[in-house]
Parts: structure tokens; C-alpha cells; sequence
């Protein structure tokens, strides 16, 4: 299916089709980040400003990377040492930007629904970062590309969640995901992290587990979450050690998910949090994979958002 | 195949050779012509394939992304001879991405250009090297291979655009442009209303 999308704002929005596009398109795309010269002229001379509100390592350096191999040229913005700090709006930073002429904004948000509402009169093309709790959407394609390349389907695969649901973008975008091409996907997490009505969410809604023993049987793939300690205003569980206790990753726990089960997380990782460090740096561990996947995925996004005809997935 | 030995005798042996098809259907020419050279040299050349689409010229005017194949090249391609195989040479504009993104793996000795049909039309400083059949046509005609590898047939379709029928004028803009090697029986030129015209089937000898 043609990918014809000015925006990219969430997979909620996708259709199961386009997903499959943009993932067959990461796929060819990885090999230009093996090649002796990493770059390909494809965005020549578009110009892409990278415009992040809240901290970010892997994120914005793989939008810059993809960028860059993908021959656009790229403007960086932070909140510290920008306008914003003297009170600007998020409209007339954005419109500023945009009035010098660029032709894309990746941007990162801490309000969900920041990119809906630029993309309502901005003509660039906005591709989301992450927006508060709401998606992060190229995390969540990462997440698939990942698991399809070690389990080589994802169609009636069982995808367990694992940590704070309720706080996470990273979890709504792979539930979004996954659900939509016909994976089964199970959250698992303290009952002070799981948003309310959260079965019916994604396409045919998700399974909840509060063992995690029992929400690990069976799956194919574990995506354990970060606990963001920025996130929470008020503390939902007791300790540290204690949630490490209860659902942190461990080997012993690994034992009751099957053999072939790959473990993934979207980082930064806090170990002897969620995740013990011989899970993190064991066999079954795609972590990195999954950044290196990260640059092809969102290589992909930015190609297909530039190209095409935009009159079919113009929102609103 | 005739251009298989044309290639062996041009390079005198076939020790430095790389052949690289140009994504869709330069790939199992390319492959087709790999096997020919082995049975006759004994030797098997190594063998790539490359997608142009990342290089093209007119990526900002297509209205719709094509879908981007594989492009893999295993081997180490500086100071070999490589061997650019494709379906249809046509403006040429798919050899031109095609040397660009070549050059970006390495540097070649050289580059040779081989193609199953030779349409004319030329809108860069290109020619090939080795051609397996030249088909003059019109600019409004098409020309398109089928390999029985894609398409599950063979042959070389030969037709013209016609306006707001389903034959498609983007078709060129979309698919690579270029393509090259069967044999057409270059002869019942198809009707001015004729949206396809089966030539004559390609047997590649």
C-alpha cells in the first residue's frame, strides 16, 4: 500500500498496510548504514529542523543520523539556550522556524497532542518524536522491526509490555502497532500504572497480567519499559528494590518465557530496576539491535513523509 | 547468450569482473548472464544488485515513493570491472543514478553497460556496451520486458501510451527507467490504438 502521509503523528492513525510499508522500507534502508559512504541523496536539499522539548540521546541522534545519511540538511533545537526560556509559545517558535524555510519538523513535545495541533496549520511535514504520554511512534515501528526480523512475522505473535503503561508513549505506539497487524499483546505492570479501560486500547484491546511470571509464558518478545521517575508526581510504588523485586526482568523470571523469547527495551535502561543486568547483556538481549534499527526506521519515516502526494493522509 | 561471451572476450577472461543488475529486472538478467559465463569459463563471477532509487533525479516530481529493493553488494568493487546489467536503456537517467550510487561503494577500474533492449532516446551522454537487441521506437511508445523470474513469462511487450487508459504513462516515471536484454522479433509494430502489442517472445540464445 502507498504510503501517502504528510505527517507523522501516531500509529493510532496508520493502517495496517502503511505500517507494513514503512517496516519493508527500514528493512532496504539498513544496508546504506553498512556501506563505506553512509549516505544517499534522497533528501537533498530539504531541510529538516529537529526541534526537541524534553531531553533525548537515542532519539535525536537518530533522527540526526537518518537525516544526515539520507543527504538533508538539519537545524538542532533544545529547550535550554533557545527562546523557549524567555516564554515563547510552541506555535510562534514553531512558525519562526518554519518561516526560515524548513521543510520538515521532527519535534518532541512534553504535551500529548503537540504535533496534532501544529499540523493543523503548519504546511511542513511534522514527524513526532514522542508527545508526553501520548505516542512515539518511530520507537514503536523500531520495536516491530525488531521483532520481525527475529521472529520473521508478527501476525498472531504474543508481545508482552512490560512496567509503567500508563505513563509510557513507547507502550501506546507498539500496542497501536502490534495490534494492527495482528500480534497479541499482553501489559503487565503495577496496578498504580495501568491506566483505566486500558483492555480496549490498540485494534481487538490487550490482555492485562499482574503476575509477570504468568505474563512472560508464552510470549515471543518482552519489551520492558523504563521506569521514568520524571514522570511521576507522586510515587505509585514503594521502592526501587521493591519493584525490581516484584517485576523487574531477571534471569530466573526469564525462565518462564519460552526459548526462542527475545527481550527488548527502548532505553536508557536503569538496571536492578526493571531490567537485571544479566538480562540486559545476556543472549536474548536485542537492545542494540534495536538502536541500530532505530536509524533505519526513521531514515524510512522521513523518506516516505517527504515524498508522495499529500492528498489522501492530510489530517483534518 | 550471445552478450555473455561479448562480455568474456571484451575483458579478455573474467577474473576482475563484478556484475551488478539494476533493481527490478537487471537483477536476474544479471543472475542469467552469471550462469551463461559460468558454463562456457568455468568460473562464477560474483554478482550484486543495486536499487536507484535513492539516486534519481526527479524524486521531488513523482507523486508517489516507489517502493525501494535491495541493493547488495557484497564484494569490494574498487579496481574491478563492473558490469551494469538492465532491462531497457531508455534516457539513460537510470544508468547516470546508477554510476553515481556505484561510485559511492568504491572506485572501479571501469564500468561497462549491458543491456537486453536498447530503445533509443537518449537524453544524457550514455551508450552501452554490450546491447542484446536495438529496438527503435517513438517516444510515446513503451517498452517493457518480462522475465519469467518476475513476471512468469518471457518476452518484450512493446506499446504505446494512451492517454487515460490503464496503460500506465507514469509506468516510466515509476519503474527505473532502463531495462535491457532479450531479443525482440522486432516486427508487427503495434496499432496507434493498440494499448499492448505482444512482440515477438524473448529466447535468449
Amino acid at each position: 500500500m502507498p504510503f501517502n502521509r504528510k505527517h507523522l503523528l501516531g500509529l493510532e492513525e496508520l493502517a495496517a498496510e502503511e505500517i507494513t510499508t514503512i517496516l519493508d522500507t527500514a528493512d532496504t534502508f539498513k544496508e546504506i548504514s553498512e556501506r563505506p559512504i553512509k549516505k544517499v541523496p534522497a533528501l537533498r536539499g530539504k531541510t529538516i529542523a529537529n526541534v526537541f522539548y524534553e531531553n533525548s540521546t537515542r532519539t535525536r541522534i537518530s533522527f540526526e543520523l537518518a537525516e544526515k545519511r539520507l543527504s538533508a540538511d538539519t537545524v538542532s533545537f533544545s529547550k535550554t539556550g533557545s527562546s523557549v526560556s524567555k516564554g515563547e509559545t510552541l506555535r510562534d517558535t514553531v512558525e519562526n522556524i518554519r518561516a526560515m524555510k524548513v521543510d520538515m519538523v521532527v519535534m518532541r513535545h512534553g504535551s500529548s497532542g503537540a504535533h496534532r495541533f501544529l499540523a493543523n496549520f503548519l504546511d511542513a511535514s511534522i514527524v513526532n518524536a514522542g508527545d508526553g504520554q501520548h505516542e512515539h511512534p518511530t520507537q514503536g515501528l523500531l520495536d516491530m522491526m525488531t521483532m520481525r526480523q527475529h521472529l520473521g512475522h508478527l501476525g498472531g505473535r504474543n508481545v508482552t509490555i512490560i512496567g509503567d503503561i500508563m505513563h509510557s508513549r513507547v507502550a501506546r505506539s507498539n500496542i497501536w502497532g502490534l495490534t494492527k497487524v495482528g500480534a497479541k499483546v499482553t501489559v503487565c505492570g503495577p496496578s498504580t500504572m495501568m491506566p483505566a479501560e486500558i483492555e480496549s486500547l490498540g485494534e481487538g484491546g490487550v490482555t492485562v497480567e499482574y503476575d509477570i511470571r504468568k505474563a512472560i509464558a508464552g510470549a515471543d518478545a518482552i519489551n520492558i519499559l523504563r521506569i521514568q521517575l520524571e514522570r511521576q508526581k507522586a510515587r505509585l510504588f514503594p521502592s526501587m528494590r521493591e519493584y525490581f523485586e516484584v517485576f523487574g526482568v531477571t534471569p530466573e523470571v526469564l525462565e518462564s518465557a519460552p526459548e526462542h523469547c527475545i527481550v527488548m527495551h527502548p532505553g536508557p535502561m536503569n538496571r536492578g530496576v526493571e531490567i537485571a543486568q544479566e538480562v540486559a547483556d545476556g543472549d536474548r538481549a536485542v537492545i542494540l539491535e534495536q538502536v541500530t534499527n532505530g536509524v533505519a526506521v526513521r531514515m524510512a519515516v522521513l523518506f516516505l513523509v517527504a515524498g508522495g502526494s499529500f492528498e489522501s493522509g492530510t489530517p483534518e | 547468450m550471445r552478450i555473455a561471451h561479448e562480455i568474456v572476450e571484451r575483458n579478455k577472461g573474467v577474473e576482475n569482473l563484478i556484475l551488478v543488475g539494476i533493481q527490478k529486472r537487471g537483477v536476474p538478467l544479471a543472475e542469467r548472464l552469471v550462469v551463461a559465463i559460468e558454463q562456457f569459463e568455468g568460473a562464477r563471477v560474483p554478482v550484486g544488485a543495486i536499487d536507484i532509487t535513492l539516486y534519481r533525479d526527479d524524486l521531488q516530481m513523482i507523486s508517489q515513493v516507489p517502493i525501494v529493493g535491495e541493493t547488495a553488494i557484497k564484494n569490494d568493487i574498487t579496481g574491478r570491472v563492473i558490469i551494469l546489467v538492465d532491462d531497457v536503456l531508455f534516457t539513460g537517467r537510470t544508468v547516470r543514478a546508477a554510476l553515481d550510487e556505484l561510485i559511492d561503494f568504491g572506485r572501479p577500474s571501469a564500468i561497462q553497460l549491458a543491456v537486453l533492449v536498447d530503445r533509443g532516446h537518449r537524453e544524457f551522454p550514455i551508450r552501452a556496451d554490450f546491447v542484446g537487441k536495438n529496438v527503435p521506437t517513438s517516444s510515446n511508445e513503451t517498452v517493457e520486458v518480462l522475465l519469467t523470474e518476475i513476471d512468469g513469462e518471457e518476452q518484450v511487450v512493446l506499446g504505446e501510451v494512451v492517454e487515460e487508459e490503464q496503460t500506465p504513462p507514469e509506468r516510466k516515471g515509476v519503474d527505473m527507467p532502463a531495462k535491457a536484454k532479450k531479443k525482440v522479433a522486432k516486427k508487427s509494430v503495434c496499432g496507434p490504438k493498440a494499448k499492448k502489442t505482444k512482440k515477438g517472445c524473448g529466447k535468449k540464445k
